[in-house]
């Protein structure tokens, strides 16, 4: 039995008609013409879905898309300005942190939500990313490419 | 697809009407989806529960801490009052699986999940606990099953809190939609020699409302070794408490339930202070009845290792060498 369930996309109102327990990732690839998300694993195991919902980072394929109803939902989407890009998506261009690209749009969500909130991972980026694997890059690069977001944050690049 | 029925509740009283038949409660439901894709639990009804926000969130109270179901790993972790008063506690889930599934995931979810046998966790191994003839961990590969024998099902429990609520005799209330309900956690776990289908008392109709900790320990430690630094589970864990001059000392991931090494805890006696050479002792005590499979005998002396550090962690010395 399909359902109306309505949340904030990247700031913009988004409709959906969909079941309840379907998982929020298949709603925002197939309903809301959100496909930047990937689909991983299905099974919360790889972050690829991560997507940050309310100011949590969740994995959307482990989150019914109910439980998104009057939600605020953030997605790779969202964060470029125009045409330029969030800081953590310019150092991770920069730095060669995406290559095959498939972990990247979940890695980029949980690097900002880590710039916004470094208390919550107490051990720094490394632990801040353990969510998301990533099997090309063997991580130094995205390494890099979190130390030179900051950096561009700290200059005054767009990012928030 | 299979289909199933779907139900939100905000209240108490909201959930008590939408209960019936065959229905199955999601909280984080970290546990429940997995569960639910890989076709093991097969509900007809759903009932989501985490609109009820007055289950969650920690609170002194008559000497003690209650913490409700629907507390989050992370709000665990990273609690003032735990961290000072049990610093053990918020260690036992500070490094569990990942920031995403610590934000979600609920203290009841943690104690009540499944195992995480990768032959019960496959739909296409009839096991044991899934009414099967054989446990497959037997003749199969068991470098993650128990090292100690507790009946015909060789899994390990798979909870990281659930050793330190052990530890300090945590209650568990429950409540059936009308009644509440107490369980001491101490008796809370079945193992496979008790029940092959079920790895607690909780029956199908109850759900957990709190976790009730009576009592602060004096000291308290909390130590694990892992194959990854991320994302797995421990191949052992032990907590350590030392309250009103008693230890509990009680091993996690290494048998069916949360295990108390009461060998080991009769090793240490009333002394608050342990040196090396006694908690040495204690950990030889503490392994003493493992009996290990064909692949996971390395994790007889992992276990060995774990409970002599967090003898001496809670001591405040030093337990590397």
């Amino acid at each position: 039995m399909k359902q109306t369930i309505s949340f904030t996309l990247n700031g913009n109102s988004v409709t959906v008609e969909s079941h309840p327990m379907q998982p929020l990732l298949y709603a925002l690839r197939e309903d809301a013409d959100a496909p930047g998300t990937k689909y991983g694993c299905g099974e919360g195991e790889c972050g690829a879905c991560t997507v940050i919902l309310n100011d949590e980072l969740v994995m959307s394929c482990l989150v019914p898309v109910v439980q998104a109803e009057g939600a605020r939902v953030e997605t790779i989407e969202g964060l470029a300005n125009a045409d330029e890009l969030h800081a953590v998506q310019q150092a991770f261009l920069e730095s060669g942190g995406a290559q095959c690209g498939i972990c990247t749009p979940g890695m980029i969500m949980a690097g900002v939500h880590h710039l916004r909130h470094p208390e919550r991972a107490p051990g720094g980026v490394p632990e801040a990313l353990e969510g998301n694997l990533c099997r090309c890059t063997g991580y130094t690069r995205i390494f890099t490419a979190m130390k030179r977001a900051k950096e561009i944050l700290s200059a005054g690049g767009t990012g928030s | 697809m299979r289909s199933f029925g779907y139900a939100e509740a905000e209240n108490a009283q909201g959930l008590a009407a939408a209960l019936g038949k065959g229905y199955r409660i999601k909280a984080g439901g970290i546990d429940l989806l997995d569960m639910m894709k890989e076709r093991i639990d097969k509900s007809e009804r759903i009932v989501s529960i985490t609109g009820m926000t007055e289950l969650r969130g920690i609170k002194e109270r008559d000497g003690g801490v209650a913490i409700g179901a629907l507390t989050t790993l992370n709000e665990i972790a990273r609690d003032e009052t735990l961290r000072k008063a049990f610093p053990a506690l918020p260690d036992t889930v500070c490094n569990a699986a990942t920031p995403q599934v610590r934000e979600v995931a609920t203290i009841a979810g943690n104690i009540l999940q499944r195992p995480r046998c990768w032959f019960f966790r496959q739909a296409e191994y009839n096991c044991l606990r899934k009414s099967g003839q054989a446990c497959y961990a037997v003749a199969g590969d068991n470098t993650y099953h128990s090292i100690y024998p507790m009946g015909a099902c060789h899994i390990t429990h798979p909870s990281n809190i659930a050793p330190a609520l052990v530890a300090v005799g945590a209650q568990i209330i429950a409540s059936d939609g009308k009644n509440p309900k107490s369980y001491d956690i101490r008796d809370f776990f079945l193992t496979p020699e008790q029940d092959l289908k079920r790895e607690n008392k909780l029956p199908q109709n109850e759900f957990i409302t709190e976790i009730f900790l009576p009592k602060m320990p004096e000291k308290s430690a909390y130590v694990e070794v892992k194959e990854k630094q991320s994302f797995d589970w421990p191949l052992a864990a032990c907590v350590a408490t030392y309250a009103d001059k008693k230890w509990s000392i009680i091993l996690a991931h290494v048998a069916p339930v949360p295990l108390r090494a009461t060998l080991a805890e009769n090793v240490v006696g009333e002394k608050a202070d342990i040196d090396e050479n006694l908690a040495l002792q204690a950990a030889e005590a503490a392994v003493k009845t493992a009996q290990p499979m064909a692949y996971n005998g390395f994790r007889v002396h992992l276990a060995k290792a774990v409970v002599r550090r967090a003898l001496l962690k809670a001591c405040g010395k030093d337990f590397h060498a």
